[in-house]
């Protein structure tokens, strides 16, 4: 029993462990490398020219347009739920707290398709709050706000989902130190709480903002689909693909492809930079 | 305040000053139109035009807002409340959905224009592959062994439906009407597809793109759509000796014209598809023209004459939509999958 307790726990052969990485190397070329690299092959496909062109037609720079905006709300708004929750979760006893937890999660487990819907059945014209809504000149699906809701409903986990294990894992005996030396709740906050948890945020933010932009089903319901107007990059794509526009198809979807990148990188930097201070929240 | 906090406070405002203003296109006049998928090309040419006529006729500035989508789809949108002044859908049976929801559309919708409002009209032809090497050349050879037809799903597209009317009409003169030969070729048909796309793009990707199947039932203007953007190298259109006369109607949501106060503008938005502009238009973009004596004969010739049957032998869409599309409908009976 002892003897095998303090085994070297890498103890394959080495044509065990070079098999192994070659399988996942040959995943991860034949399913993450290879479609991105023909992303940017499709859209240079026909010169740089073409693509910056297609990048300055206008119902392309709408679009962009369009879901930096949704971005712009989306993100702040699930920013300050996301910290506000996981502040009262982590920090405070109360009953059906874990009722509270489950319902944030809620997003992650239904489709998308049926988040746009809910907000059709809300706000729609056969709906109780759409006519309501109508008479004071207020239009919710198939305009801006419904895009805008559909997007925070959808994003609305990925903040909290970030902060609530590390906060529990730190625990209340910073916040109770501070508060005994004299802070109030605000600087208790302020200076203790948000400076322990600044990388876990950004990292939600990161998270949280790169689904609001790529974000498709559920934007795609209740869009309307009106051009220059309700399309989001993800839905332009499909609509310029469909217009047999392959360069603009993929020159916008490169876009979304670098903000990937983009994620990506800036994720591996936090990973390899503030790791330890992540951990906690990578156990989910 | 940390570094941390001014500089996220800083990306934030950077971000929504990128944004800047959302489009304030709804400050001038403007139509939106909700169309189904394949008059996207259409509708891009017919915009231009239509707003320039308005313009010389009235020197108001016109935009034109455009949204596609499947037909039934868009309907479903319309009623749901997307504002649309006027609505060009592939079925008559879309529209009538709107009618029945909302009564933003008038009954007698169909009279309130020309040719029971339809400015323009299509049919289903087969697209083949370059030499037509199977040899199809009307709707008896897709039953022959080795041949793969590809055909969307008629339970959710309008132009599966025209495809599947299309090819019982022609079984029907074949057979003389023998209900029971009539649903052998059409259950045998059906076993020749190894696809059932949910639309007609998807289908004509099906075929064109992933170079699945000998012939795509399409409509002819996809058919001659995907000859022109994607190669006329690479496929041939033939057209049936029989097929089916689908009318792809219009109409004003009166309902939502009247409440943005366009009803004019939407109306003469519609009527002037009928025009010499309007229907050349409509040629040009491969839809037969309502009205051929204005149209440039040269135009006229890509469309073959061939014999067409209309939906009122199947008496009208109200009947033959629940006899053949509904639920244990006549479709449901032939096509069992994986068969």
């Amino acid at each position: 029993m002892s003897s095998r307790a303090f085994k070297n726990p890498i103890s394959e052969s080495a044509p065990v462990r070079l098999t192994l990485i070659f399988i996942v190397l040959a995943f991860l070329a034949l399913f993450v490398l290879t479609p991105l690299l023909i992303v940017f092959k499709e859209a240079f496909g026909k010169g740089s020219g073409e693509y910056v062109a297609a990048l300055q037609e206008p119902d392309a720079v709408s679009a962009i347009r369009l879901t930096l905006l949704v971005a712009a709300i989306a993100v702040p708004a699930n920013l300050l739920f996301g910290v506000a929750a996981s502040w009262a979760i982590a920090k405070f006893e109360f009953r059906g707290k874990a009722f509270l937890i489950t319902l944030i999660d809620l997003p992650f487990s239904v489709s998308p398709v049926i988040s746009g819907l809910v907000y059709v059945l809300l706000f729609g014209a056969n709906s109780f709050l759409g006519p309501f809504l109508k008479s004071y000149g207020i239009q919710v699906v198939f305009a801006v706000p419904g895009i805008v809701l559909a997007t925070i409903f959808v994003t609305f986990p990925f903040v909290a989902r970030e902060l609530i294990p590390l906060m529990q894992d730190q625990g209340t005996g910073d916040e109770e130190a501070a508060i005994s030396l004299g802070a109030n709740g605000w600087q208790a906050f302020w200076y203790v709480t948000l400076p322990n948890i600044k990388w876990a945020l950004l990292y939600g933010v990161l998270l949280c903002n790169a689904r609001a932009m790529g974000e498709f089903g559920a934007v795609s319901v209740v869009s309307g689909h009106i051009r220059g107007l309700t399309n989001t990059m993800p839905l332009h794509v499909e609509i310029l693909y469909n217009d047999y526009n392959v360069v603009g198809a993929f020159g916008v979807a490169s876009l979304l492809a670098l903000l990937a990148l983009l994620t990506l990188v800036l994720r591996t930097i936090l990973e390899t930079r503030y790791g330890s201070e992540l951990s906690a929240g990578q156990k989910h | 305040m940390s570094i941390f906090s001014k500089r996220l406070g800083a990306a934030l405002l950077g971000v929504g000053l990128a944004v800047g203003s959302v489009p304030g296109a709804w400050a001038q006049t403007t139509l939106l139109n909700v169309s189904y998928d394949p008059t996207r090309e259409l509708y891009k040419q017919y915009n231009a035009a239509f707003a320039a006529h308005w313009k010389a006729e009235t020197g108001e500035d016109v935009t034109i807002q455009q949204s596609h989508g499947g037909s039934g789809k868009q309907a479903r949108a319309v009623i749901d409340g997307l504002e649309a002044d006027v609505v060009t859908l592939a079925l008559e049976a879309d529209i009538d959905a709107i009618v029945a929801h909302t009564k933003k559309i008038p009954d007698n919708w169909r009279e309130l224009l020309p040719n029971k409002s339809t400015p323009y009209s299509s049919t289903i032809v087969f697209l083949v592959r370059k030499g037509n090497p199977k040899g199809i050349k009307d709707w008896g050879d897709l039953i022959k062994d080795d041949v793969e037809v590809i055909t969307p799903n008629p339970k959710t597209s309008g132009g599966a439906r025209w495809n599947f009317l299309a090819a019982w009409a022609w079984a029907d003169k074949q057979f003389g009407g023998d209900k029971v030969k009539v649903a052998e070729y059409v259950t045998t048909l059906f076993k020749h597809v190894p696809v059932l796309d949910t639309g007609a793009r998807g289908s004509t990707t099906t075929f064109v793109e992933r170079g699945i199947g000998d012939v795509l039932l399409a409509w002819e203007n996809e058919a001659w759509l995907a000859l022109e953007e994607l190669g006329p190298d690479e496929f041939d259109i033939v057209a049936p000796t029989l097929s089916i006369y689908a009318e792809p109607p219009v109409a004003l949501v009166k309902g939502n014209a009247e409440a943005k106060g366009t009803e004019k503008l939407a109306n003469a938005y519609l009527e002037y598809l009928y025009s010499k502009e309007g229907q050349n238009l409509a040629a040009k973009n491969f839809y037969r023209p309502s009205d051929p004596s204005v149209v440039d004969q040269k135009l006229l010739e890509k469309f073959p004459k061939l014999e067409l049957v209309t939906i009122e032998a199947f008496g009208g869409w109200k009947k033959a939509q629940p006899e053949f599309f509904g639920d244990g409908g006549i479709f449901d009976q032939v096509y069992k999958p994986g068969n």
